[in-house]
């Protein structure tokens, strides 16, 4: 079942919508891009359908509209501490298929992984609603269609741009925003079906590859910066981080803000050890996560195929060749 | 929706400085930790870190903790009174079940003697558990020696084989590393010890190739992992190795799960 609305039409959808939710997608900001003339896409709050940018990939992903880069966890005065007031407005978050699949990562890591439920991720995602946008096309260094997270389910819309029109399919209790517009049946959402680059996760991976020559390369080219990690939509680690106030030393509060596995301090513990010091080990770390750790853990790959690392590397390091160079390198050594 | 995040004050009870830079901490709280957990400890605006419980009875616990960094310099600053923030506590520990009648071997290296005090204080109150309890401890120097009154208190009831890897004067024990004195812990019917080892990475792994060498079996034997556990509740990534969380399913492992966690 679906809509079949102009612009205009949608538009007046997007109104409605706005009586009860907060839009959040991603949004062109003219020249503040990498490069000069470069713009950035990035996300943002969107009060019409011009708002939203369809055309390009942004630079980081959806998820921090539910795992800010920096969230305040508790305010301290003296001895005391109170949880911020938080009363999180509900929110509509548009995105592309990957990035919505990158959210069940999330959830699988933030509410299901040990017995804790963390509360502040599950505040923020129990008012966010989805509405995943096809791709007309596929982006540099996307590769969504190796790792079957083109395709998608469990949205609370799916919009497919067409031209002048776009073909809405809203979850059931979406549908009243759509009141005197009329049903159609007969057409189905569409996913990108085909990437310019393809990848084969290799199967029969373990620690053997630990050791591996492999790694040196990344060890040489790899300068530290954590783009990437921070970029990926599927990334969620974070470290505490304590403050006080520079005009009122009583007074601070205790946050959390979004670390990488690539940048020095990862692991470091009280009385100087710490593990993985080469840049080599760091990318077999992630690399392993990305395409092995975390399915071993909930039966699904953690990555998604969005290309972001390789998009914001300023060393040119390609995560989608190094899957496929593994490839390689495991069926040579089997 | 409980917060997990959220820390309780704790009064400090009492300090007792173990040696220059390891302080003893008993805080007030009804905390009941299983033997080889850990705590998540704060002070406000300072910052958190993963501390594993030395000693606890109904009412406190105790937390050893060196000064070694930015948290811990502030928290040898407090004083008898002060409040302390934990939350916890947090991981698997010892699995006290399989060592029931067994003979039971704890090799700790310096700090690594904290995470296993507890249980060595159970044994001494309940000697009848295990059939028969040696210990192996090494410190640096003789000055590193931490819970000395304990060490000699368990002497009535244990084996203890005490080391420093390097005397200084006065000093008329042992002298070497832990490894050395493997030999002389396991003693006879090897096969049939369990073998508990705590202390730093390079220590854990040349003790536990040790007492392999003189027939314990690697399924016999357990280790404790430390590390940068900023959450404590499988949440934060930094403890991960491989697909093992540290902090949910550690920090205590067999061995042979150990064996193949690879940083």
């Amino acid at each position: 079942m679906a809509y079949i609305l102009t612009h205009a039409e949608f538009d007046t959808v997007l109104q409605r919508l706005k009586q009860d939710y907060i839009l959040i997608g991603p949004v062109r900001k003219k020249n503040k891009g990498k490069f000069s003339d470069a713009d950035l896409i990035t996300y943002g709050q969107i009060e019409s359908l011009s708002d939203l940018e369809t055309n390009g990939k942004s630079q980081f992903s959806a998820k921090e509209t539910i795992f800010p880069p920096s969230q305040t966890l508790f305010y301290f005065t003296e001895d005391e501490y109170r949880e911020p007031k938080f009363e999180p407005q509900k929110q509509i978050v548009f995105l592309r298929a990957c990035d919505f699949n990158a959210i069940k990562r999330l959830d699988l890591l933030f509410l299901e992984n040990g017995q804790f439920v963390d509360a502040y991720y599950k505040r923020l995602r129990e008012k966010t609603h989805f509405f995943v946008f096809g791709c007309e096309k596929s982006y540099e260094n996307c590769f969504c269609v190796s790792t079957g997270t083109n395709q998608c389910e469990g949205y609370d819309a799916f919009l497919n741009f067409k031209g002048e029109k776009i073909n809405l399919f809203p979850s059931e209790p979406f549908k009243r925003y759509f009141a005197g517009y009329e049903e159609n049946e007969d057409i189905l959402p569409q996913f990108i079906e085909r990437n310019h680059i393809q990848v084969d996760i290799p199967e029969g991976l373990s620690t053997k590859i630990y050791d591996h020559p492999y790694w040196d390369q990344y060890g040489k080219r790899c300068i530290g910066c954590g783009r990437c990690n921070f970029s990926c939509p599927t990334c969620t680690c974070f470290t505490m981080q304590d403050i006080f106030y520079r005009d009122n030393k009583n007074a601070g509060e205790r946050r959390r803000v979004w670390a990488s596995c690539q940048v020095d301090g990862f692991t470091d513990m009280a009385g100087g050890h710490s593990y993985r010091k080469q840049q080599g080990e760091r990318m077999r770390f992630k690399v392993m996560h990305k395409i092995h750790d975390f399915a071993k853990r909930f039966n699904m790959h953690m990555c998604v195929g969005c290309g972001r690392c390789d998009d914001v590397c300023p060393e040119y390091i390609s995560f989608s060749q190094c899957i496929s160079g593994l490839k390689g390198v495991v069926a040579h050594d089997n | 929706m409980t917060n997990p995040y959220l820390p309780q004050p704790a009064e400090i009870i009492s300090i007792t400085k173990e040696t220059t830079t390891d302080y003893t901490f008993r805080l007030k709280t009804d905390i009941q930790p299983d033997f080889g957990q850990f705590v998540e400890v704060s002070i406000p605006k300072v910052g958190e870190a993963p501390i594993s419980v030395s000693n606890a009875q109904p009412g406190w616990i105790e937390l050893t903790i060196r000064r070694v960094g930015h948290l811990t310099n502030e928290l040898h600053e407090l004083k008898p009174g002060d409040l302390l923030f934990i939350r916890g506590p947090y991981g698997k520990g010892f699995p006290k079940e399989q060592y029931r009648d067994k003979s039971l071997i704890i090799a700790a290296g310096g700090t690594g003697l904290a995470p296993v005090r507890n249980l060595i204080n159970y044994y001494y109150q309940h000697p009848g558990e295990v059939r028969q309890l040696s210990l192996l401890m090494g410190f640096k120097t003789p000055e590193d020696i931490l819970f000395k009154e304990d060490i000699e208190k368990w002497r009535s009831k244990f084996k203890v084989l005490l080391t420093v890897d390097k005397e200084s004067p006065g000093w008329s024990g042992h002298v070497g590393l832990i490894t050395n004195f493997v030999k002389d812990a396991v003693g006879e019917n090897s096969s049939a010890s369990r073998v508990i080892i705590v202390g730093p990475p390079l220590m854990m792994k040349f003790t536990s190739q040790e007492f392999i060498k003189y027939n314990i079996p690697e399924e016999n034997i357990w280790l404790s992992f430390e590390r940068k556990m900023c959450c404590g509740i499988g949440k934060c990534g930094h403890c991960r190795i491989n697909d093992t969380y540290v902090c949910l399913e550690g920090p205590v492992f067999p061995y042979i799960t150990a064996k193949n966690l690879l940083d």
